[in-house]
């Protein structure tokens, strides 16, 4: 239990997905003007990670991974797929992201505008492929580590993404440089807010 | 005074649009401001409460600040001359302790004002917008919130990143949304964290006085003691003290090593007392943030797993940045949050936080600026939601008096 404490508040704080890989930057820098469709976005991104990660940590257990397949037989024993990871990730996270995307439509279509393109972008969103990624690269044992990680990181997204977009509510009237105004800023509260993060960096609970 | 005001009255012309000298209007609006309270009011929108202006605000944090400088002067000296052996009283000594403090901290505070006004002037320049006022504070926080030990360049460079990147970026005072002193000092942690942390950073043992040590002297700070004991405590000269409590009452009192201008309570709670007399701190933070801390370290009695955990509530906020934190980084008034509800939550969370770091990651010890420096990257989201449950519930009432 406290292991699957650790993987989640560890995704959160420490590997934050934004401040920490700096991965799915696209759309959180161009949905975060204001706090509601961050909000959106951000518990679109903890849905599909929290759902992929452990479909993706099955897939890659029982089918993907070098001798997976034996509980089908032995003579598989020795099958090793893992050249298909990208495209068998790829196909599960865009169906995942289809579903989503059915749900804001029918039941937040005022959300479902707000965030155009952004809502089918997620299934190419750099955070969501890297999650699945990551569980490969890390080799958790159980899928409830899986899961943790999965949804630890999407609340860490969520948190960085809801986060930038009150600042940048905030600094709407700063009288910021010509040069710098839109994503300049944008950058520079990103890499400050990085800053900020590393303070929970090296926890252990 | 009159004579000061005839003068600068007499070369202002110059200055005005159209005079020689236009171009250096900010510069002299900035000096005019400084030294006399404007004559000129808020053009539009600004409610009035009370007749000071930026520069006082900021002059008053400044003279806050003083006793817990002093302080820092003269712990400056009082430990370098105890590793040395000499002077263990606190009176003992005392001019050779204020010159040496003097001579080691004075440059680092000229540097960083040097730097930071020298920014703050090209800025105003190059923008031309008015100078800027929050450098005063930020300018006197860099040095006393750094170890004696740091290099004048990098407290330089710490001063060009925060006041360049931290503020001036975002169009200059009140628009920043982290604290520019602990961007400096987060700068110089992550970037040259061997002059920031460790051993041997907080006591100046330089051969100036002709008394060379023999080898370099390493002493760990009362953090670092702490951590590995909760009975077993000596002052840097390696002499024990005669019990907990007066290692703790040591810690009260500030006779510690450390940060320049963090380690003595009294001397911080007296600038407390000024900030909280003249209403420019606030005390919603200040309290929150005490309590964040103390509730943290109960948790942590409760808890016990090791020996750092065990020490007392209390005094875990006696150590390291705690109370400086509390009364003038936390109470910042630009990055910290800005409704009432959202400063209980803005101030118990930083200090809940920075007693939590600080213990679960023995490698950042000063979790408190950081646990601040991470508040004030909440602090935006925590007043959006603040204001918007105020305005849900305002709706609520409309709705059901409509009924």
């Amino acid at each position: 239990m406290q292991e699957l404490v650790n993987i989640f508040v560890k995704g959160i704080f420490i590997e934050n997905m934004i401040f920490a890989y700096f991965l799915g930057m696209c759309s959180y820098l161009a949905v975060s003007k204001t706090v509601k469709t961050g909000v959106g976005l951000g518990a679109a991104v903890i849905f599909v990670l929290g759902i992929t990660v452990p479909i993706n940590y099955l897939l890659e257990n029982y089918v993907l991974k070098e001798g997976a397949l034996s509980w089908i037989s032995e003579d598989f024993a020795s099958v090793d797929l893992s050249f298909l990871s990208f495209i068998m990730f790829i196909a599960v996270i865009a169906s995942m992201v289809q579903l989503v995307e059915m749900i804001v439509e029918k039941f937040a279509p005022a959300l479902y505008g707000a965030l155009g393109i952004f809502l089918p972008l997620i299934a190419v969103n750099c955070s969501i492929l890297g999650g699945a990624l990551f569980m490969q690269d890390r080799q958790y044992p159980t899928i409830a580590e899986a899961s943790a990680f999965g949804l630890g990181s999407g609340v860490g997204w969520f948190l960085a993404i809801v986060a930038i977009a009150a600042i940048r509510e905030k600094i709407k009237y700063s009288h910021v440089p010509a040069p710098l105004r839109g994503l300049g800023i944008t950058f520079i509260i990103t890499g400050l807010m990085g800053i900020a993060f590393m303070a929970f960096m090296g926890i252990e609970l | 005074m009159k004579f000061l005001r005839d003068y600068l009255d007499s070369i202002k012309p110059n200055f005005e649009k159209g005079g020689k000298l236009e171009k250096l209007h900010s510069v002299f609006d900035g000096l005019e401001t400084f030294l006399f309270v404007p004559r000129h009011g808020a053009q539009s929108g600004a409610h009035i409460r009370d007749g000071i202006d930026m520069k006082r605000a900021m002059f008053t944090v400044v003279i806050a600040m003083i006793p817990a400088m002093l302080f820092g002067i003269w712990n400056t000296g009082h430990q370098h001359f105890l590793t040395l052996g000499m002077f263990a009283g606190p009176l003992d000594g005392l001019m050779d302790k204020l010159m040496f403090g003097l001579i080691k901290v004075l440059p680092l505070i000229v540097v960083s004002y040097g730097v930071g006004l020298g920014i703050e002037f090209l800025f105003a320049q190059l923008r031309g917008h008015s100078i800027n006022e929050g450098f005063l504070v930020s300018g006197l926080l860099i040095p006393l919130c750094l170890p004696v030990e740091v290099p004048l360049w990098m407290v330089a460079v710490a001063t060009a990143f925060a006041v360049v990147i931290g503020k001036e970026v975002f169009g200059g005072t009140g628009m920043n949304i982290l604290n520019p002193a602990l961007t400096a000092r987060a700068f110089l942690f992550f970037a040259y964290p061997t002059k920031m942390s460790g051993n041997t950073v907080w006591i100046n043992t330089s051969a100036e006085n002709g008394q060379a040590l023999v080898d370099g002297y390493s002493g760990e700070t009362f953090l670092a003691q702490s951590i590995q004991s909760s009975s077993n405590y000596v002052n840097v000269a390696g002499v024990p003290y005669e019990s907990a409590t007066d290692a703790w009452m040591n810690a009260f009192w500030g006779f510690i090593p450390g940060s320049i201008g963090e380690t003595s309570v009294v001397a911080i709670l007296i600038g407390a007392g000024v900030l909280l007399f003249t209403g420019i701190g606030s005390w919603r933070i200040m309290l929150s943030f005490f309590l964040g801390g103390y509730v943290m370290g109960l948790i942590f009695n409760a808890w016990g797993a090791n020996e750092f955990m065990q020490v007392p509530a209390i005094y875990q906020t006696f150590m390291g940045g705690f109370f400086f934190g509390m009364v003038f980084m936390a109470t910042d008034p630009v990055s910290a949050a800005q409704t009432n509800v959202g400063k209980w939550i803005y101030g118990f969370l930083a200090g809940f936080l920075g007693i939590m770091i600080r213990v679960f990651n023995p490698a950042y010890p000063e979790g408190i600026m950081m646990s601040i420096l991470f508040m004030n990257v909440m602090a935006p989201l925590i007043d959006h939601y603040v204001v918007q449950a105020n305005v849900n519930r305002r709706l609520k009432r409309v709705k059901v008096s409509n009924q």
